[in-house]
C-alpha cells in the first residue's frame, strides 16, 4: 500500500515567475488609487493576465489524465463479515437510510441554524444603516448673527445621545439674497478623515454665549477665521468658504441645508461639497449628498463610491 | 546497588496524590494529552527563539485575565466611560496595575507576535508542510491590531475619540465598501452612544473568542507538524546522526528544517 501523509509525497506546484508579474499588477493598481484611474486598468489587466497564467501553471497537475483505477469488483460482506446479512447492490441502492438520514440531519440543522442566524445577523448590521439622517437644530434668533460675522455654534444633534452628539458649525450671515436670509453654515469635520477643523484667526471664548432660548441651549462663540480653517491632525487647511487649500483633504468642507423659522435660524442635513465658486452669498455650491470623509464626490474617483451609503 | 524500598507512609502519600489524577485519566484521558503536549519530541537544536510563540500565548492570556476583571468596573456608556476609567485607575484596590498591565500588555502582546512572526520568518518555518499554520497567525495578528483599534476607544478621552473616528473615516475610504465598513463600525450615520457599545462588543467578546479559537487550531498544528530546527542545525542536515527514539510516534510529522523530511 502507498504511504499516506504529506511528508512522503509533497505537492508543491514547481516554482514560477508568474506570481512576481501578478504582485507587480496589484502594486501598479494600488499606486493608480493614488494617481490616476488608467493606471488602475492598466495594473488590473496585468494582475488579471499574470494570475490566470498562475492559476493555469497550479492546475496542470490537476488536469493531467488520471489513471484508470480498477473498480472495486468484491461483493459487500466477504471473510470476517458473516454476520452481516448480505445485500445486494441493488437493494443498497434501494433502502439508502444512512444517506437519507444525513441528509435530514444536515438539512433540519440548517434550516434552524438558517432561521436562527438570519435575524441575528440582521439585528446586527441593519441598524447601523436606518438613520433618520441629522434632526434639525435651531441655533438661535436671526439677530444673534451680525452681517459679515464669523459664530461658532455648538449645539447637540441628539439630546437624549448627551454630550457625544455635540455638533459644531461656523455660521456667517451673508446679508439679504432675494429679499432671503443668506448664511453661510460650514461643518468643522474635516474633509480629510474627520477631525474638527479650527478656524485661523483670533476666538474670543470669554464672549461665548449660551443661548437657552433654545432647546436644547447651543453656545455662540464669536471669531475671526481670517485664515480660513485648518485641522490639527493631519494638516489640511481651508478659505473662509471651506474650499481646500492645502494638505491632505480631497473635497471642501461639509455643510448644513438651513431654513428661517420664526426669524430663528434652524440648521438640518449636512450634505458634501464638492467645491465653492464664488463667495458669501454669491457662492456657488456644488453640492452633493453626504458622504464619508476622505472620500471623493467628483472627479474620475468617484466611481469609487458608486452608492452612497443610506443616512 | 542497594535495593531502594518505599516507606509505608511514602506510599500511602502517593497513592492519596496520584488517585484523582487517575481518576481523571481514567475518565477523560486528559492527563496524558497534558503529557502528550508536555513532553512531546522537539530537535534538540532549539533555541529560546522558538519561546516566542509561548510569550505570545502568555501575553494574550494576561490580556484575557485583566480584560475580564477590568470589564467588573468598567461601563459602556458615552457619560461615563471615562469616570469608570478614573475610578479604576484611582480608587479600586490596585486598578492602576491591572489597567496597566492591560494597557502596556497590549503593546506586548503585539510585539512578541511580530519577534514571533519574525523568528518564524527567518528559520523558513513557514514553508510547507507549515502553511496554514502562517496563514492562521497572520489571522491572529490581525485580529490582535484589531483588539487595539477597538480597544484605544474604550477610555473615552480625546485622543481614543479622535483616533477612533479617523481610524473609522480611513475605513470608510477604501473604494466601493469602504462607507459601509465605517457605517458597520460607527452603528450608524453618525458617532454616537451606539459606537461605544459596539466597540466593546467587539473587544471582549467577538475578538477575543475569535483569537481564542485559533489559538487553538495553531496550537493543534504546531503539535501535529511539531516544531522546526534551526536553518544552521547540524542535525536536520544530516551531519549528526541522532538515534531514533524507540517509542515510535507513528503519524507524527517530523520534517527537518528544510523539508528534507528526515
Amino acid at each position: 500500500m502507498e504511504p499516506h501523509g504529506p511528508e512522503q509525497k509533497p505537492h508543491v506546484p514547481a516554482p514560477s515567475l508568474w506570481p512576481v508579474g501578478f504582485a507587480v499588477g496589484v502594486a501598479i493598481l494600488l499606486t493608480g488609487l493614488v494617481v490616476d484611474w488608467w493606471i488602475v486598468l492598466l495594473g488590473a489587466i496585468l494582475a488579471v493576465a499574470f494570475g490566470f497564467l498562475w492559476v493555469r501553471d497550479i492546475g496542470v497537475e490537476a488536469r493531467a489524465p488520471v489513471d484508470e483505477i480498477e473498480p472495486e469488483t468484491r461483493p459487500p460482506g466477504g471473510p470476517g463479515a458473516a454476520a452481516m446479512p448480505v445485500m445486494t447492490a441493488v437493494e443498497i441502492e434501494r433502502f439508502p437510510r444512512s444517506k437519507f438520514l444525513e441528509a435530514s440531519t444536515l438539512g433540519l440543522g440548517g434550516l434552524i441554524g438558517g432561521l436562527v442566524t438570519v435575524p441575528v445577523l440582521g439585528f446586527a448590521v441593519l441598524p447601523a444603516f436606518q438613520s433618520a439622517g441629522d434632526p434639525e437644530a435651531d441655533v438661535g434668533p436671526l439677530d444673534a448673527f451680525p452681517e459679515g460675522e464669523w459664530r461658532i455654534v455648538t449645539f447637540l444633534e441628539r439630546p437624549e445621545q448627551g454630550e457625544v452628539s455635540r455638533r459644531t458649525a461656523y455660521v456667517r450671515y451673508n446679508g439679504m439674497l432675494d429679499g432671503q436670509p443668506s448664511f453661510t453654515t460650514i461643518s468643522n469635520n474635516c474633509a480629510h478623515l474627520g477631525c474638527p477643523v479650527q478656524p485661523s484667526g483670533p476666538v474670543q471664548d470669554d464672549q461665548a454665549v449660551v443661548d437657552d432660548t433654545s432647546e436644547p441651549p447651543v453656545t455662540r462663540i464669536p471669531a475671526q477665521p481670517a485664515g480660513g480653517f485648518a485641522c490639527p491632525c493631519h494638516g489640511g487647511a481651508y478659505d473662509t468658504e471651506g474650499n481646500r487649500t492645502a494638505g491632505p483633504p480631497v473635497r471642501a468642507l461639509d455643510r448644513f441645508e438651513y431654513s428661517i423659522r420664526n426669524n430663528r435660524l434652524v440648521l438640518g442635513q449636512r450634505y458634501s461639497v464638492g467645491e465653492v465658486r464664488g463667495q458669501g452669498k454669491d457662492a456657488i455650491i456644488v453640492k452633493y449628498g453626504k458622504m464619508t470623509p476622505g472620500v471623493h464626490v467628483d472627479g474620475p474617483e468617484q466611481i469609487l463610491y458608486p452608492i452612497e451609503a443610506p443616512q | 546497588m542497594a535495593v531502594r524500598t518505599k516507606s509505608a507512609r511514602r506510599r500511602q502519600i502517593e497513592a492519596a496524590v496520584l488517585y484523582p489524577i487517575d481518576w481523571l485519566e481514567e475518565r477523560s484521558g486528559l492527563v496524558g494529552g497534558v503529557k502528550y503536549f508536555l513532553f512531546r519530541k522537539v530537535p534538540g537544536d532549539v533555541s529560546w527563539a522558538q519561546t516566542l510563540g509561548s510569550a505570545s500565548l502568555t501575553a494574550f492570556i494576561v490580556q484575557a485575565v485583566t480584560g475580564v476583571i477590568l470589564a467588573m468596573y468598567y461601563t459602556p456608556h458615552p457619560d461615563t466611560a471615562y469616570e469608570s476609567i478614573q475610578y479604576i485607575t484611582n480608587d479600586v484596590t490596585l486598578g492602576w496595575l491591572v489597567r496597566g498591565m492591560h494597557r502596556w500588555g497590549a503593546s506586548v502582546f503585539i510585539i512578541l507576535m511580530f519577534l514571533h512572526m519574525a523568528r518564524v520568518f527567518l528559520f523558513g518555518a513557514y514553508k510547507y508542510p507549515r502553511e496554514l499554520n502562517w496563514i492562521i497567525g497572520a489571522t491572529i495578528l490581525i485580529l490582535g491590531m484589531f483588539e487595539g483599534l477597538t480597544g484605544y476607544l474604550l477610555p473615552y478621552d480625546q485622543t481614543g475619540y479622535w483616533a477612533t473616528i479617523v481610524a473609522v473615516n480611513i475605513n470608510g475610504t477604501a473604494p466601493f465598501l469602504g462607507p459601509f465598513i465605517a457605517q458597520f463600525l460607527t452603528g450608524g450615520a453618525e458617532f454616537g452612544q451606539d459606537t461605544l457599545a459596539r466597540f466593546y462588543s467587539l473587544h471582549m467578546l467577538v475578538a477575543p473568542a475569535a483569537i481564542a479559537g485559533l489559538i487553538l487550531l495553531h496550537l493543534y498544528l504546531v503539535i501535529r507538524l511539531g516544531v522546526t530546527s534551526p536553518p544552521w542545525s547540524k542535525e536536520a542536515a544530516g551531519e549528526v546522526v541522532v538515534e531514533p527514539s524507540g517509542d515510535g510516534r507513528a503519524g507524527l510529522v517530523r520534517p527537518g528544517a528544510r523539508g528534507t523530511g528526515k
